[in-house]
């Protein structure tokens, strides 16, 4: 049942990346898209065992370091993305999580793993950027995942339920 | 597989609080050990620099994700056209004036561009002698591009070393300059966009020759524009004036590539240089078919457009 948990949350990650960074733009605010592969990793962080959730969370990140069209340096969205599950994971109650908190849970991963990236480029001046650009960036990254969420998170968290009964929150 | 099925209503609540608190407590030892690899794998990437040891890591995933994207991108197209088709016959004549204005206004420029690109071929004759400047273009489409909150400017397209393409050559499309080719897999090609703010490009302003530096300003907005540096602190650059690459045929970008137009001249007292905004010709928010210049006469999977304007 892992084996095939892994399977899914891997195929949920790399179908998330590439919507993420060839359908998106199109539709994209200033080019600034939605973070879907951070939605995934919100939804295993709410459903199931908080291990798994942390290294999918990094897992997902290191797929976003290096796929492509990213030319930064790697290992930052790993790191945010790690802490970003690490603290969904914290939210998570025994209870099926309810709408709102669900919402909430997602704004506040994507505040946290965006601010997380954007400090890190800061530190390493990767990109040099204003920090009213970054702001803009973030605040726009945390509207984009919110108004995703109902379209994405319940179909994910019903996958990664199914998938492991032993934490299924019915 | 419930196994906590089948119990009654009190004993399945105790057994809830201990699963509750069991989930509540997410390993600190992994979130340290995965934070630790994070900050490891940054550390790799800076230290190594150009021949970063994750670069073949990335050429992997490069080859997993290249087609995938192709593929979602050439799913998608036909999509992106829907808009066009609901526009009524008055937008389409508005449109008509304007690019006719536009146009003319065009036409104006290549005159003028025409007699400074003239001078640029006299003197880049001159000193390189017998270099040949003719490349051919291979054509490509953009497939994906990298987000705002990843902070970098760059788009992946649909060709790769089996077109011929190859890092450090430069990326063009009907307007003008778009970028460098990064790094390259089997099939597609990471660009590095001109507006990034990492990009820097040798510029050549058109009517005075002088030369300088023109930097990304990291926005996709046109008129946000890039930053021109002149290396010659007491020449001004011109309103309206054109921006040519200055370029080698050795290093990244090819001579006399079109940049942009400079809108707006700025001469900082403190550091005593001037600072002008180059509009960009190329509109970055809609970018789609580019060409890879490459040497002429370059094996390639496709048709390549020649320096003569023929397709081989």
């Amino acid at each position: 049942m892992t084996h095939l948990r892994w399977v899914a949350a891997l195929a949920a990650v790399v179908v998330a990346l590439v919507v993420q960074v060839s359908l998106f733009p199109h539709i994209a605010w200033h080019g600034i898209v939605p973070n879907l592969c951070l939605l995934v990793v919100v939804a295993a962080a709410l459903t199931v065992e908080a291990p798994f959730a942390l290294v999918l969370g990094f897992a997902a990140g290191l797929t976003l370091d290096l796929a492509p069209p990213a030319d930064h340096v790697a290992g930052r969205w790993a790191l945010a993305l790690t802490i970003a599950a690490f603290l969904a994971a914290r939210v998570r109650q025994d209870q099926k999580p309810s709408a709102l908190a669900v919402v909430g849970t997602v704004a506040a991963a994507s505040f946290v793993a965006t601010s997380l990236f954007a400090l890190s480029g800061v530190l390493l001046q990767d990109p040099t950027m204003s920090v009213a650009g970054l702001l803009e960036v973030v605040l726009v990254a945390v509207v984009w995942d919110v108004l995703l969420t109902p379209f994405v998170l319940p179909p994910l968290m019903k996958l990664f339920a199914r998938l492991s009964p032993q934490w299924a929150t019915s | 597989m419930r196994g906590f099925s089948g119990q009654d209503g009190r004993e399945r609540r105790w057994t809830g609080l201990d699963r509750l608190e069991s989930r509540n407590r997410p390993p600190r030892s992994l979130l340290v050990a995965l934070v630790l690899a994070s900050i490891t794998l940054i550390t790799l990437d800076v230290s190594g620099g150009g021949s970063s040891p994750l670069e073949p890591a990335r050429r992997v995933v490069g080859e997993a994700f290249g087609p995938a994207e192709s593929a979602v991108a050439a799913a998608v197209r036909p999509f992106t056209a829907v808009p066009a088709w609901f526009r009524s016959k008055d937008d389409l004549a508005d449109e008509l004036r304007d690019l006719e204005a536009s146009n003319a206004e065009l036409r104006g420029q290549v005159e003028l561009a025409g007699f400074d690109r003239n001078r640029l071929e006299q003197y880049d004759g001159l000193t390189t002698a017998a270099e040949d400047l003719g490349s051919a273009l291979v054509p490509a489409r953009v497939v994906a591009l990298g987000s705002r909150q990843s902070q970098s400017f760059t788009v992946t397209i649909d060709a790769g070393s089996e077109a011929g393409v190859g890092p450090d050559m430069t990326v063009v499309n009907n307007d003008g300059l778009v970028g460098r080719v990064l790094r390259v897999t089997r099939s597609t090609a990471t660009v590095l966009l001109v507006i990034d703010p990492d990009s820097t490009v040798g510029g050549r302003v058109g009517s005075s020759m002088e030369i300088g530096f023109v930097t990304g300003s990291g926005s996709l907005r046109q008129e946000a524009g890039l930053d021109l540096r002149l290396v010659d602190d007491a020449s001004v650059p011109s309103r309206d004036d054109t921006v040519v690459t200055w370029g080698s045929a050795t290093g990244p970008y090819a001579p006399g590539v079109p940049i942009g137009t400079i809108t707006e001249v700025y001469s900082s007292l403190r550091e005593a240089t001037q600072r002008a905004v180059v509009k960009p010709f190329v509109d970055f928010s809609a970018l789609d078919v580019v060409g890879v210049m490459v040497p002429s006469g370059a094996e390639s999977d496709r048709a390549v457009i020649e320096a003569d304007g023929s397709l081989r």
